[in-house]
């Protein structure tokens, strides 16, 4: 893929970007650049249109209104469904998760519409899901267990168009058992802020679905996160 | 304190005995545990105690401790008794125990918890509440930031005696602070702006110029100030300017000293008469100390989120002094670090970084993202132990408290 130029789509950081997302583009880009792919990133705010030729799309958490907001502005401007109907990349998390889907929960728990373009439906539940998750991935995808943080009061039930990116193996994810959701490549998790930083082969995946097969990354260059990685993955075991 | 009740004076008396039992222990200061007692005793000790004071409370999401503490020394100028929660237990055993304490001074400076505020607001009737700003910190305990300002513009809707101090660079503090009755205008600028790129009133995208923002699509719209931060000086509200010429290092803390000399002038104390008092503070509860260790002269800097960590790396000295990057995840500092993803470090270039506490992978992974040199240490000695002069710390919350032991307990 040498050559080739992934543009990363930073999907409105004024709205949705509550808890260090930025993390997802970090390392989005330095996985590409340690395969010597060229990214472009650009940032779009609510304000602006959302550009259609974007490689991989990134969609962040926020808060009750600005969720709302951003539902409304996303619709109207119809550049998102546009990129993902020619086949672009999108990673959500969270409220960009829920927001992925038909519908899902406002304030006053009146549901709204979402964007349709995950086969899942989101409301509030009772209580609120915070703390360490850990979920066994999709055999399908063939990805190590996920390691995150979740921090969220929604219920995502999933249709027949969509398959459950992971099982739940601690923490609360979609709230029947499973966690995220996933079709074509689209995908969106509860795992929230910079949940590809404990989930290089999570970042990985998004890479190779929007440019071709990748080759490994040298072992130095995978020290510390595999050491985090670890270390998550035993404080959080059950 | 001889007009409370019996069952107040009781409450207030035991409080403070198990307060003095804490602190003998070797058990931090001893006021949460007193004023946990006091209230127990008797729900309504706040209100009681606050009453026929002059009070005023400070909140916001950093700079609470520091204001605080500036405000305090500038109403020393009226040479009568302060109350005050000095060291930051800023929930409602921590004040209670802080009047309780004081109970002949005539004046009170609380600190308190951004959530509390609106309770806090109703037991105690204050004259003047202070807003500071307000940024994302600890959102896996604390409420989201749009609700707490939502909260506060209800509360203090309803509070008819109250004058607010506001900084009107921060929108969200604006937004909350506009529903009362009277509101000084600070401009006390606001470095960290990923929290406010859309308009608390109506969501749209804010046109932001310098420190000046309004709505494209609302009325919202930033004041007009009173007294403003002007590099090293204040304008004060007759137009005239003063240096500052603080002890404490900072943009952050011209900030909150520009905001405190906004709240002691509605005590009628003016800013001659109030910055010597300002002046003389030098360190917050340990905050800005210098120390010495193994003969390297050590400063400690605390900050728990991005808008401090933002505000910190300005105190920093110039590379390439050595710097320690702390961070812990425990229930004070919120379990959650992704809080790390918002910081930018390229800052530090140049500097020789440490990392340590007890999520120093984190930090480990974060500055690799920021193409960082970093050196992994297993404690503060470690890393005093690997340079020759001046080593500058930067920890969040528990962190710095484990450093500031580990260093003895400084003050």
């Amino acid at each position: 893929m040498t050559g080739a130029l992934l543009r990363l789509v930073w999907v409105y950081p004024d709205l949705l970007s509550t808890y260090g997302d930025r993390g997802n583009l970090l390392v989005l880009e330095r996985r590409a650049r340690l395969r010597d792919i060229a990214t472009d990133v650009v940032s779009v705010n609510s304000d602006q249109p959302v550009p259609r030729d974007g490689s991989i799309y990134l969609m962040g958490g926020g808060e009750d209104l600005p969720q709302i907001l951003a539902a409304q502005r996303l619709r109207a401007d119809g550049g998102l469904a546009a990129a993902a109907a020619s086949g672009a990349v999108i990673f959500a998390v969270c409220a960009g998760y829920q927001l992925l889907g038909t519908q899902f929960g406002g304030e006053e728990r009146q549901l709204l519409p979402g964007l349709g373009l995950l086969d899942i439906s989101s409301g509030r539940g009772e209580t609120r899901g915070v703390g360490e998750i850990l979920a066994d991935v999709d055999p399908a995808l063939a990805l190590p267990r996920l390691t995150g943080f979740e921090n969220h009061q929604g219920i995502t039930r999933l249709g027949p168009g969509a398959r459950p990116l992971s099982r739940t193996v601690r923490g609360v994810g979609n709230g029947d058992g499973t966690e995220g959701a996933y079709a074509g490549r689209v995908l969106g998790t509860y795992l929230h802020g910079p949940a590809l930083v404990r989930n290089p082969a999570l970042a990985d995946l998004l890479l190779s679905w929007a440019a071709g097969p990748l080759r490994p990354v040298a072992e130095q260059d995978e020290e510390w996160a595999r050491r985090l990685r670890e270390e998550r993955l035993a404080a959080a075991a059950p | 304190m001889d007009k409370l009740p019996l069952r107040a004076r009781l409450a207030t008396a035991m409080g403070g005995a198990a307060g003095r039992l804490s602190r003998m222990a070797g058990r931090g200061d001893g006021s949460v545990i007193g004023g946990k007692i006091s209230l127990w005793l008797e729900p309504d000790l706040l209100s009681m105690l606050a009453a026929g004071r002059q009070v005023v409370l400070v909140t916001g999401t950093n700079g609470k401790t520091t204001t605080t503490r500036l405000i305090t020394a500038g109403l020393g100028a009226l040479g009568q008794r302060v109350a005050s929660n000095g060291y930051g237990a800023n929930m409602d055993e921590g004040l209670a125990a802080a009047l309780g304490q004081a109970p002949n001074a005539p004046y009170a400076v609380l600190e308190v918890d951004e959530k509390y505020l609106p309770q806090v607001i109703k037991a105690t009737a204050p004259r003047v509440v202070v807003l500071l700003n307000l940024s994302r910190d600890q959102m896996d305990r604390a409420a989201e930031i749009w609700l707490l300002a939502r909260r506060w513009r209800e509360a203090l809707g309803d509070a008819s005696g109250t004058r607010v101090v506001a900084n009107a660079d921060d929108p969200l503090v604006a937004w909350a602070a506009s529903s009362a009755a009277g509101v000084t205008w600070v401009s006390a600028g606001q470095r960290w702006r990923e929290d406010s790129w859309c308009c608390p009133q109506c969501g749209s995208h804010l046109r932001r110029d310098g420190d000046d923002w309004r709505c494209g699509e609302c009325a919202c719209a930033r004041p007009m100030v009173s007294w403003v931060l002007d590099g090293g000086k204040v304008i004060d509200s007759a137009g005239r300017a003063h240096e500052l010429d603080l002890a404490l290092p900072g943009r952050a803390n011209r900030a909150n000293a520009v905001v405190a000399l906004a709240a002691v002038e509605v005590f009628g104390v003016d800013v001659a008469k109030a910055l010597p008092g300002l002046r003389e503070v030098a360190s917050v509860a340990g905050r800005y100390t210098q120390v010495e260790r193994r003969g390297r002269p050590v400063r400690l800097l605390l900050a728990k989120n991005p808008a401090g960590w933002l505000e910190a790396f300005d105190v920093l000295d110039p590379p390439p002094t050595p710097i320690v990057l702390a961070v812990n995840a425990q229930e004070p500092d919120g379990k959650d670090t992704s809080w790390l993803w918002d910081v930018d470090y390229r800052v530090l270039r140049g500097h020789r970084v440490f990392v340590t506490g007890e999520r120093r992978l984190d930090l480990a992974v974060r500055l690799e993202a920021d193409g960082l040199a970093f050196e992994l240490t297993g404690g503060i000695d470690e890393a005093v132990d690997r340079v020759d002069g001046k080593l500058d710390v930067l920890a969040n919350y528990t962190a710095f408290q484990q450093i500031r032991s580990a260093l003895g307990r400084v003050s």
